[in-house]
């Protein structure tokens, strides 16, 4: 790819998306033959990679709410990434459907016509929640209001691009109501996806933490991608000082996962009730205490003492290697919330894990590559460009 | 017994402060400052300062802090005072992490605003340029060089020629006690 400094379109990206999209489709066609083998192994490897994803395109969405409500000026000019990140939400909607076929072997509350669930008060309690047709539905408008909002945000920015003053303003007041929405979707995703595996268990706070953790591997990805700018000739637009900036973004929210992660777990300690526990428990036998505590070493503490130094911040190997190790730990994360549901007396990594991150990722990446080539990759109307681009760190 | 302190320097605006300061540095004075009412952008490098320390200084407050903080309370409830709390073990780190978390914070800010107060060798109730009459505008509208007597470099006749030389007003010498 290239970086046209008069038009601020990003050139040949064609390479890159034909490769992406190749390598979504290998992995798909892979998962699939793996889902004949062992559905159930399929399933939950590939809504492993699709939370994965979701969450990070939720983490640009939410990157760019900010920024309008905000004001802020010094991200402007990552704000059009960020918007293509967002765009491929729509794509995860879509990647959402073969779930729904998925129902029984990832929803244990979903067997309608198993006595352990129909003589279980607690899931007959929940029923008019925890029913297929409401969660089908549920699914859908959530991701319907995200497509909503990301198409909304993107075409009144590329508009702004070609002049249009009054966007700003319409812009701002998408957000501030868009924001609110994307609270309680974002934690209706993360009880229903994610949560309402382990029918039995709650946390109120659980939203957050999913929110949390896909926003900092959405700052991770948005790092990345400003080293790629930077390197394909946008160098004097997309400056250290902004990688600076999200490298501090990164930093506190190393700190905000750990700390939102901590609040959870300091909680059901204390209280110490059965109930609450069994979800730390299924995540502490059996071997996964490694991986709890290697997510614990990697997702926050290595990270956070590596971030606090400026230049992590500022050279681009070290930025795109903290945030390499960011969005692994994502991964691990996902995994962490998701495989001690189904295995939890032994710790199982399966082939189809890595084919369907390979599958949904080709996908996502083709999509967010597609979106970049087709307009200009800075927003070019923004009348805090400028400030942006002169934006110096203290 | 009165002797010279100082020069002052004025600038007419934010632009010609940060070439004179650019200009200064490069002749090779260390004892100098620049005065004005706000802050202005790209300063800290046309004076040629070097980053400020206090980064390290909030970092080794925060971990004294951490420690300071979790080593209390394991002295008070699993060594001295040892009692049994809810069932858990003496030793509860999870319980310890909350006020370890709040001295590491509290240790951190004290770091920041004592390490800025020390860095800026404040509290200091009294400077030489407060002996120029004129110099009070700079908390208005003014943008003032100093240059102080200590410098190496200093010299009573030729710094005077020198601030002017490099475009500054109101040029003079301050003295005082």
């Amino acid at each position: 790819m290239k970086f046209d400094k008069n038009t601020y379109m990003l050139l040949e990206t064609s390479s890159f998306t034909q490769k992406a999209l190749i390598a979504g489709g290998v992995g798909l066609l892979l998962s699939v033959i793996g889902a004949f083998m062992d559905h159930a192994q399929f399933f939950q490897a590939y809504l492993t990679a699709f939370t994965f994803f979701t969450t990070i395109g939720l983490g640009g969405l939410f990157f760019v709410l900010i920024h309008h409500i905000t004001g802020a000026y010094w991200g402007v000019v990552m704000r059009r990434v960020a918007e293509n990140l967002a765009c491929a939400l729509p794509i995860m909607g879509l990647l959402m459907i073969p779930l729904f076929f998925g129902m029984h072997d990832l929803f244990h509350w979903s067997h309608v016509d198993d006595p352990h669930v129909m003589h279980d008060k607690i899931l007959q309690w929940k029923a008019p929640y925890l029913n297929t047709t409401f969660f089908f539905i549920r699914g859908i408008v959530i991701f319907a209001i995200w497509s909503w909002l990301a198409h909304g945000l993107r075409k009144l920015s590329i508009a702004q691009d070609g002049g249009d003053a009054a966007s700003l303003g319409k812009m701002r007041r998408l957000a501030a109501g868009g924001t609110v929405l994307y609270a309680i979707t974002v934690t209706v995703f993360a009880f229903d996806w994610l949560m309402s595996l382990d029918p039995h268990w709650y946390s109120t706070i659980f939203g957050v933490y999913v929110w949390s953790g896909g926003f900092l591997a959405s700052l991770a990805l948005l790092s990345i991608m400003a080293i790629r700018l930077r390197n394909n000739g946008a160098g004097e637009i997309v400056t250290a000082e902004h990688t600076h900036d999200l490298g501090k973004f990164l930093f506190a929210f190393t700190a905000w996962w750990a700390y939102i992660g901590g609040a959870q777990y300091f909680l059901i300690w204390y209280g110490n009730i059965p109930e609450e526990t069994i979800w730390f428990l299924h995540r502490w036998e059996h071997g996964w205490k490694y991986v709890s505590l290697f997510l614990i070493m990697f997702h926050f503490i290595v990270p956070f003492i590596v971030l606090a130094f400026r230049a992590v911040k500022r050279i681009p190997v070290l930025i795109v290697s903290i945030s390499s190790l960011a969005l692994f730990m994502h991964y691990v994360d996902h995994f962490w919330m998701i495989n001690p549901t189904f295995n939890d007396n032994h710790l199982q990594l399966s082939w189809m894990h890595f084919t369907t991150l390979l599958g949904i990722g080709g996908i996502f990446l083709w999509w967010v590559s597609m979106k970049s080539g087709k307009d200009p990759i800075i927003a070019m109307g923004d009348p805090k460009l400028q400030k942006s681009i002169e934006h110096t760190v203290h | 017994m009165s002797q010279t302190l100082g020069a002052l320097a004025r600038f007419a605006n934010p632009a010609e402060l940060i070439e004179a300061a650019k200009k200064i540095r490069d002749a090779g004075y260390k004892s100098f400052d620049c005065h004005s009412p706000f802050p202005i952008h790209g300063m800290d490098d046309a004076m040629g300062l070097k980053r400020s320390p206090l980064g390290y200084i909030v970092g080794g407050m925060t971990l004294a802090g951490a420690t300071i903080g979790m080593g209390l309370q394991y002295w008070v409830a699993a060594v001295e005072y040892p009692l049994v709390i809810s069932g858990k073990p003496f030793f509860s780190w999870q319980a310890f992490v909350i006020v370890t978390f709040a001295l590491f914070v509290l240790f951190g800010a004290f770091g920041a605003v004592f390490g800025m107060f020390h860095l800026n060798r404040l509290p200091r109730l009294h400077h030489p340029v407060f002996y120029s009459d004129k110099f009070a505008k700079v908390t208005d509208d003014a943008f003032y060089v100093s240059i102080e007597s200590d410098d190496e470099q200093f010299d009573d006749q030729k710094i005077q020629e020198f601030l002017s030389s490099i475009g500054g007003t109101d040029v003079e010498l301050v003295a005082g006690e």
